[in-house]
């Protein structure tokens, strides 16, 4: 087998509030191998955002190893972080975080522009355009975010984590601001991706979303408390055609 | 390795290119921030012009006094404590004139003056102006020139002739537009014949009109019209600047030994120092100068201060920009660029702008004072290296700030 390209072990996360000592998490062990499709659930406050956070080498954990595609994370500084975050990482978030008044294609291209080594003026603009073509957008590339639905908006938001081509794609509530049947269509984006061998972690505190992926992560009170492989997974593609086929036999009827 | 630069440069491009595109989201608020710049560099280049062009014009009158003029006056009159003034002692002789010909080395020309006032009498007008005896050497000690005829000359002293040099401005008030050249003049009731026409030179150090004038050799002013032995004054010529100093020791201690002064005792005449004065005027309107430019320097200061104001409001702004630059993996250094380009473009822009409206503020003084302002290359390349200067550091801060934010915090920034 691989090595697993996320490896945790007693992974501790402390914050001072004030006075008080949060801890956040307590001691995750974790491994995430490649082409993993994994959900991290849990009640707010459970720690599944701060390790998400740190997973994505956007916060540093306490004490603990953390091991990203075999480099440990620890003790890396800001600019260290950055550059792993560029290469390694993609990010997608609830609210999808496009730049405003932006093109579709430049946000794209964003991770592109801070990369090292530098991506030239036209491989950047081939490889935004094949991002969002793989996400089915390939003929808004010109729109600003704010002409787009939300569930393009999320489309163009993995394009630009998808065009860096990272390791792992990072995924913190994608459908948490989007309507069910938009929902189900970002999850059968996510699954095409996970397919075609992207590995893909993400947090999510609603069941039937986490119910698309192949692993679920339970955690509570900073800890993992439930690690299984997902026995009833949805198929979005399925569903999908299931909802088109209602929809048709609505208009017919 | 070049590539590599070029890439760089490139990348440095790509971000100002973003600066640029962030300030003209915000033009109003842009231009706003730049004025205070603007105001800035525009009062540093116009202030410093106008110093500087006030500088010009007065070390242009101090010179038209002549090349390195030392003149010797006769000292104060003091009798019953009352105070008579420059030139009111009788101290100075033609003697003494001639004894400074002779005895100081540095002495390239000499001419003794005597001068009264009378009543002038051509062309059936009469006029009431300055006459003044001088020697043959007066106009070249005065670097003054002839707009018509001659100048009297050593023979028409020796023989004391009756011969005059008129001022323009009192060629025209008894002649009008008459070539005064060849025309007698009545002065005192003694006939002189004019044989030169002065060019104009305008009011002099005093504000007096150097125009108004006629010239007369000092021997004939001497016997004829003044009938006195003392003179008003030596004006002296001195061969080089650098020997005006030591010069004017070498006449006052003459002319102390002249005089039979002993060491207690005063000097009973005064020496006025052309490059002295000139030194003096040079450094006050320096200092002038200085002064305007620093009040401008400080309005340029202020204009900084409202770019890290606008800066800081920026930064605070687009917090979340920031924070999913961050998150895609801009390191620290990408952001805090991109907010010092931002800063610097203002700052530049404003210093562009600041330099025409300098210049155009300049020429409007040029037109409206009487004298030209002089705008300096150093000034402008000062107003505009010190606009930069001042968009790096003042931008600095907001920058880091920028830089320094956790893109967790940054990324649920409402």
């Amino acid at each position: 087998m691989n090595p697993p390209v996320i490896q945790l072990r007693e992974l501790h996360r402390t914050y001072k509030s004030g006075e008080v000592e949060v801890k956040a998490v307590r001691g995750v062990t974790l491994d995430i191998h490649r082409g993993e499709f994994v959900a991290i659930m849990g009640s707010s406050g459970s720690g599944k955002s701060t390790l998400m956070n740190t997973i994505g080498c956007l916060d540093q954990p306490t004490s603990g190893t953390y091991l990203l595609d075999g480099l440990a994370v620890a003790g890396l500084d800001r600019k260290q972080l950055a550059k792993l975050r560029n290469q390694k990482l993609g990010f997608v978030f609830q609210s999808f975080n496009l730049l405003a008044r932006t093109s579709a294609r430049e946000n794209v291209e964003l991770p592109l522009f801070y990369s090292h080594p530098l991506v030239t003026l036209g491989d950047r603009h081939g490889r935004s355009v094949q991002a969002l073509e793989k996400v089915g957008l390939g003929q808004r590339r010109d729109h600003l975010p704010n002409q787009l639905s939300g569930g393009q908006q999320q489309r163009v938001a993995i394009a630009r984590a998808l065009v860096s081509r990272p390791e792992v794609l990072l995924a913190d509530e994608p459908t948490g601001n989007l309507d069910t049947r938009t929902s189900i269509e970002i999850m059968g984006l996510f699954q095409e991706l996970n397919e075609s061998g992207i590995t893909i972690v993400m947090v999510t505190h609603e069941l039937d979303i986490a119910a698309y992926c192949q692993r679920i992560l339970i955690m509570r009170d900073g800890q993992v408390i439930s690690d299984t492989a997902n026995a009833n997974r949805r198929l979005a593609r399925d569903e999908i055609a299931t909802l088109n086929q209602a929809e048709e036999t609505a208009k017919l009827a | 390795m070049f590539a590599f630069i070029q890439i760089k440069l490139l990348q440095i491009w790509q971000t100002a290119l973003i600066a640029l595109r962030a300030l003209r989201r915000n033009k109003m608020r842009s231009m706003l921030t730049a004025l205070g710049i603007i105001i800035g560099v525009a009062s540093v280049v116009a202030m410093v012009a106008v110093g500087n062009g006030a500088q010009a014009r007065i070390t242009s009158q101090v010179s038209a006094l002549g090349q390195n003029l030392l003149t010797v006056f006769a000292g104060s009159k003091k009798s019953g404590g009352v105070n008579s003034g420059l030139g009111s002692a009788s101290a100075i002789t033609l003697a003494d004139a001639e004894a400074v010909q002779r005895e100081v080395p540095d002495a390239a020309a000499v001419s003794p003056e005597v001068s009264v006032t009378a009543q002038a009498i051509a062309n059936g007008r009469n006029w009431s102006t300055t006459v003044v005896g001088e020697s043959q050497d007066y106009l070249k000690i005065r670097d003054w020139k002839l707009a018509a005829g001659s100048m009297f000359n050593a023979s028409d002293i020796r023989s004391a002739a009756k011969v005059a040099v008129i001022g323009s401005k009192t060629a025209n008030e008894l002649f009008g537009p008459l070539n005064p050249v060849g025309q007698g003049v009545r002065i005192k009731n003694i006939p002189f014949t004019i044989i030169g026409l002065l060019e104009s030179k305008g009011a002099g150090m005093g504000g007096a009109n150097q125009d108004d004038r006629i010239l007369i050799p000092y021997t004939t002013a001497m016997k004829r019209i003044t009938g006195d032995r003392y003179l008003r004054s030596v004006n002296v010529e001195i061969r080089s600047s650098d020997r005006m100093d030591i010069a004017q020791q070498q006449i006052t201690s003459l002319l102390r030994q002249r005089h039979r002064l002993t060491a207690g005792q005063g000097d009973d005449f005064n020496i006025f120092n052309q490059k002295e004065i000139a030194d003096t005027v040079n450094s006050i309107s320096k200092i002038i100068t200085l002064l305007l430019g620093s009040v401008a320097g400080i309005s340029l200061v202020v204009g900084g201060i409202g770019i890290m104001n606008i800066m800081l409001v920026s930064v605070t702004e687009r917090t979340r920009e920031i924070g999913i630059r961050i998150a895609v993996g801009a390191q620290p250094g990408d952001i805090r660029l991109q907010f010092l380009i931002e800063a610097v473009t203002l700052s530049l822009f404003g210093g562009l702008i600041g330099v025409l409206c300098g210049v155009g503020a300049s020429q409007l003084v040029g037109v409206l004072a009487d004298f030209k302002a002089v705008v300096s290359s150093g000034s402008i390349i000062l107003a505009f290296g010190v606009s930069s200067v001042i968009g790096i550091f003042f931008g600095f801060y907001p920058a880091h700030k920028a830089a320094a934010l956790d893109p967790i915090v940054a990324l649920r920034y409402e």
